[in-house]
């Protein structure tokens, strides 16, 4: 049996005028660390908070652990661990003070659970007296994620648990996360940051509530389907209004100190054509290396496509 | 079980983490008392009067001891002329003039008949007329001896007696009024702010997606504010036994009792709004509607509800804060026991279970 099932799983807001979710499906087997990827307003939450039973789907179904998220929510309450993309934790109370509530609330005790938190806890415990508002934002998201392990859930949904976190906190954070996986949990997560969707057994890429595709990181790198190029120039601004008129270019988009190019006719000819097009067009210190694709290209080309099909 | 002393825990760190509002919990009923009690009051005392005595003969003399003896006036005599007057009332040096003209005694003898001269700044309609209230009593008064030693025929004496209150003490109608007013203060904007939080902050969130009761979430809501009313109750009956003299003429059994029927209402009250609005803002922004302008314009704290039109009279029961003031009235000064006040309760209660059943069938399980 599967974590999640997900069956044409939808949801409209104001009576149907915004699709948020647009006939969802995926499965999410057990033990598995599921990455939902996608800018902001992609539906990640809306999916979150039906899983949850926070929210009712318009249409399709979906279950978790077997439980039908309509039907059986108290079920599902019991089992489950949420943290909210928002921190919500109270401000008012220390680190101790809201774990030992949390742990009271599932009917546990901090104890009882102490070892599936405690590489976490540990960061975290020199503050365990300051209360949770004067925290730092990474150790905010440390403390909400073992306020949402203490009772030892099933399946954990972590919703943008990474925004507002700095790099090295991130990097431990999704450490943590691969130990929770060892420990046989289910991890659903999603991030608006492409560079961790690698980090994920399997991911989905979504864009206004519509899956892009689903595949593990290297399946979806590998099936890019050109050959990517990063170029750098003297003058990068010219040169990406250069490129995108020239008659070769299939796609172009900046990307972090380099632009990433890919071809139409994709042959030695052609790079070496493209070489002296851009000497010719005053650039200097021309850069042309191959290399793969990302998930974010793998994004961008996605999204491409699918507005080409769409006709937007 | 564990689980709710846990959320009655929680609420407890809520309220005392938060200085400011502790304060205004607590400080509220204490400044309103005090502010009620000793500063703005109806009663007149030690008005600056002007008594111009142009007679000067017994009668006169006796007239003005009579008021001299009186502390609500601070008499001065002097031989102001009108214009002098005038300027006196116009500098506001005085509240109120009173001109005995010449012969005031052979006048009254002769023809049976004197005039005396009371002149008002109306400027202050309440204090021009509680004055002159107050010099036409005297006057009444000193008339009614007079008429003792005369052989009249036939008159009409009418024995005042005001019961329950015979100094007509302000205090009376204020403290009931204002415990009233207090505890819905405290217990609808305190409970629904706090509810109303948890949903602002997201923890809602959490604690939906867990095994908790949502009757466990508000009862354990209820309790800090429950306890923090009943204080209140007993700062303000301790301040108006001893600051006041106004002691609870009733049992205090069932002045405790029938208080927390009332908190309990103001609580479920407080939870309904919560359950309707989305921000604290609005919510407080409710509260206030909902518990301010009702206790004091119909509970009959400030107004009559006899002299209201029907349709206002009809609203006015189903305002909580009406029957809590009856209640709370008949027990500390008329001193009724419960066969006095059954009624009130029982609506009391009736309305309770109204708004506590409203609020649980209203209050979400799910976001939206």
């Amino acid at each position: 049996m599967s974590a999640l099932v997900l069956n044409n799983l939808s949801k409209t807001y104001t009576k149907g005028a915004v699709i948020a979710v647009d006939n969802f499906s995926l499965k999410v087997e057990k033990g598995e660390l599921f990455g939902l990827i996608g800018p902001d307003g992609a539906g990640k939450t809306s999916i979150f908070r039906m899983l949850t039973t926070l929210l009712l789907p318009d249409g399709g179904s979906a279950t978790v652990d077997g439980y039908d998220i309509v039907k059986d929510y108290k079920a599902i309450r019991n089992r489950v661990g949420y943290m909210p993309g928002k921190f919500s934790l109270y401000q008012d109370m220390t680190i101790e003070e809201n774990l030992d509530f949390f742990a009271t609330v599932f009917g546990t005790t901090v104890q009882e659970n102490y070892e599936l938190i405690k590489d976490i806890y540990v960061q975290i415990e020199p503050f365990k007296d300051r209360r949770a508002g004067k925290l730092s934002g990474g150790m905010k998201q440390k403390l909400a994620l073992c306020c949402a392990l203490i009772h030892k859930p099933t399946v954990l949904f972590l919703d943008e648990p990474t925004t507002g976190v700095d790099s090295v906190s991130r990097k431990e954070f999704w450490e943590m996360l691969k130990r929770l996986k060892e420990q046989g949990i289910t991890i659903m997560v999603s991030t608006p940051y492409m560079d961790e969707a690698t980090l994920c057994d399997r991911i989905a890429l979504m864009q206004t509530g519509k899956i892009l595709s689903i595949d593990t990181p290297q399946n979806i790198i590998s099936a890019y389907p050109e050959n990517l190029y990063a170029i750098k120039s003297n003058k990068m601004f010219k040169l990406l209004k250069d490129l995108r008129q020239y008659e070769n270019t299939l796609s172009c988009f900046a990307f972090g100190e380099y632009l990433h190019l890919s071809l139409v006719n994709d042959t030695q000819t052609t790079l070496n054509e493209l070489n002296e097009w851009l000497k010719n067009n005053e650039h200097l210190n021309i850069e042309i290396k191959k290399i793969e694709a990302t998930i974010e290209d793998c994004f961008i080309k996605l999204l491409n496509t699918q507005n080409a099909n769409t006709g937007n | 079980m564990k689980q709710f002393f846990t959320f009655v825990k929680k609420e407890f760190y809520h309220v005392f983490r938060d200085k400011k509002t502790l304060l205004m919990l607590f400080g509220l009923p204490i400044s309103m008392i005090i502010l009620f009690g000793f500063a703005l009051t109806n009663e007149i005392k030690n008005a600056k009067i002007v008594i111009v005595d142009y007679s000067k003969d017994v009668v006169t003399q006796q007239i003005i001891s009579k008021i001299e003896a009186s502390k609500y006036f601070d008499v001065e005599r002097s031989l102001y002329s009108h214009e002098q007057l005038e300027a006196a009332f116009k500098e506001g040096k005085i509240k109120m003039a009173i001109v005995f003209p010449e012969k005031f005694n052979e006048n009254l003898l002769h023809l049976n008949k004197a005039q005396v001269q009371v002149i008002a700044d109306a400027t202050d309609i309440n204090t021009a007329t509680t004055l002159s209230n107050y010099v036409s009593a005297i006057i009444g008064d000193y008339q009614i001896q007079l008429l003792k030693n005369k052989n009249v025929p036939m008159r009409i004496v009418p024995e005042l007696r005001m019961l329950y209150n015979p100094q007509l003490k302000g205090e009376y109608t204020f403290i009931p009024g204002m415990m009233a007013m207090i505890m819905m203060l405290v217990c609808v904007m305190m409970t629904s702010i706090s509810i109303v939080k948890e949903k602002e902050l997201g923890t809602m969130e959490i604690l939906l997606v867990s095994p908790f009761k949502p009757f466990m979430v508000i009862l354990s809501k209820f309790v800090p504010y429950l306890i923090i009313s009943l204080i209140n109750v007993t700062s303000i009956l301790l301040l108006s036994w001893l600051f006041l003299d106004l002691p609870v003429k009733g049992s205090i059994l069932l002045f405790y009792a029938e208080s927390l029927l009332f908190i309990l209402t103001s609580l479920s009250l407080g939870l309904l709004i919560s359950v309707n609005s989305e921000s604290q803002q609005t919510a407080m922004f409710i509260s206030l509607m909902a518990t301010m302008l009702p206790t004091m314009l119909l509970s009959g704290f400030m107004f009559p509800i006899e002299n209201m039109p029907l349709p206002l009279q009809t609203v006015s029961n189903l305002v909580p804060s009406k029957w809590f003031y009856i209640i709370v009235r008949s027990i500390m000064i008329k001193g009724s026991g419960f066969s006095a006040v059954w009624k009130e309760t029982l609506i009391l209660a009736g309305i309770t279970f109204f708004l506590l059943i409203v609020s649980l069938k209203k209050f979400k399980i799910r976001l939206a």
